[in-house]
């Protein structure tokens, strides 16, 4: 158990995908002038994150591993260079099926996020939460605890990127830096923040 | 046609540049400059995707429907990224472990989808392959820049080779550590917007909130 609270929280503060690897900052810089909207597009984040990781985990134990055809009584096909095409396949899958599903049962939510939602199949956090999970190997637990946090790590750093930048147009920034250059900066010295639980052992 | 050719490669550069103007394809840009070799091979990499998916995107554009298009381009470019992945795992192994997840993510990079939908659905393979390379090449004289800096600041090398002698090796730098680390690359890019809209007065961005300017006589 305290091994998967470990995760949870390595995955949110120490790895977090947008701060630490600079995952997903097309859309981290471009959909952060509001905190609402940020915050839907975060939630829409942490429920793909977590529907994906798990189901590309699926994918990649018992489809594409070497080895992994063995219960097909294929022990020594590798299809892992099918990996990248497979997974961003099922990325678009799963946002269709969760929009759709969305739409059918909670419109009120599939209003707030519906938008949202086709920008995530190219949000480059959705596709680098997997591949991490395949470079380190994850089980299927370990794959649903990764999943969870670094989507919530995620909507943590645009909800607070956010609230900065509400606060910041109200300060007087020099001409060339209005708009993308401060963001930048202020998103650096965001980074410099995180960095701070870097030495944490957990 | 040749004009147009020539402002396909020659306009992403500085003027209408994927990176600073456009804010497309960042993440990359920010991860895998902390040596100019690796980024190197990243920009070859992107570069070629996004030349050749433009051009087979545009080859078929009238063939794919409106409402799936983007799955097709998808399909197209993970098509082409492994083709340059397993490249990348047979001839530069080395590399290829240290861009890591990086290679996968030239998917997802938005450069490549960004120009597949506002160019290359539009227009003919040639030039949207030109457009590809002169996009290609934009995302790469940025790259390129950050990582001459953060690798000379940081480490005192440029492609590995140490051109500034270092402290710990009885030289006379000592290597800022922080260059090599996640922060500084978006303070070396911030700081490189500033300096190509103080150049290129046309790209500033209009503030949303005008402080109000009070003048002496008005306070009287």
């Amino acid at each position: 158990m305290e091994q998967y609270l470990s995760l949870f929280m390595r995955a949110i503060f120490v790895e977090n995908l947008a701060l630490a690897f600079f995952l997903g900052m097309c859309t981290f810089l471009a959909v952060s002038k509001k905190i609402e909207t940020a915050l839907g597009l975060g939630i829409a984040v942490i429920l793909v994150q977590t529907i994906t990781v798990p189901a590309n985990n699926l994918i990649y134990q018992y489809l594409l591993k070497d080895g992994a055809l063995a219960w097909a009584g294929l022990p020594e096909v590798d299809l892992s260079f099918l990996g990248l095409i497979s997974y961003i396949g099922v990325i678009a899958a799963m946002v269709q099926i969760l929009e759709m599903a969305m739409d059918k049962y909670v419109p009120a939510l599939y209003n707030a996020l519906g938008i949202f939602l086709p920008l995530i199949t190219v949000n480059c956090a959705i596709l680098g939460g997997t591949l991490f999970m395949v470079e380190r190997d994850y089980n299927f637990a370990e794959s649903v605890t990764y999943g969870l946090g670094s989507g919530f790590g995620w909507a943590l750093a645009i909800t607070a990127i956010a609230g900065i930048r509400e606060k910041l147009k109200y300060s007087d920034v020099p001409d060339g830096l209005q708009g993308l250059g401060i963001t930048f900066i202020t998103a650096g010295l965001m980074a410099l923040g995180f960095m701070s639980f870097s030495g944490i052992q957990l | 046609m040749a004009s147009q050719a020539k402002t396909n490669v020659i306009d992403p550069l500085i003027d209408n540049n994927p990176i600073t103007l456009q804010v497309l394809g960042i993440c990359s840009a920010l991860a895998v400059t902390t040596n100019m070799m690796a980024s190197l091979i990243m920009c070859i990499a992107l570069t070629t995707v996004c030349a050749f998916s433009g051009a087979f995107i545009s080859a078929i554009r009238k063939h794919i429907p409106g409402n799936i298009r983007i799955i097709v381009q998808m399909t197209i470019i993970a098509s082409l990224v492994i083709i340059v992945d397993q490249v990348l795992k047979a001839y530069a192994y080395e590399a290829s472990k240290q861009l890591s997840v990086f290679v996968g993510l030239i998917i997802t990079n938005c450069i490549v989808l960004g120009r597949a939908e506002a160019y290359a659905m539009k227009n003919p393979p040639l030039l949207s392959f030109l457009d590809g390379i002169g996009n290609g090449l934009g995302y790469s004289l940025i790259l390129m820049s950050v990582a001459f800096f953060r690798e000379l600041l940081g480490a005192g090398k440029l492609f590995g080779v140490q051109v500034i002698p270092v402290a710990s090796e009885g030289g006379w730098y000592i290597p800022n550590g922080l260059m090599l680390l996640p922060p500084s690359a978006f303070f070396v890019i911030g700081l490189m917007i500033w300096g190509i809209r103080t150049w290129k007065k046309e790209q500033v961005e209009k503030p949303d909130y005008q402080i109000h300017q009070v003048h002496r006589t008005e306070v009287l």
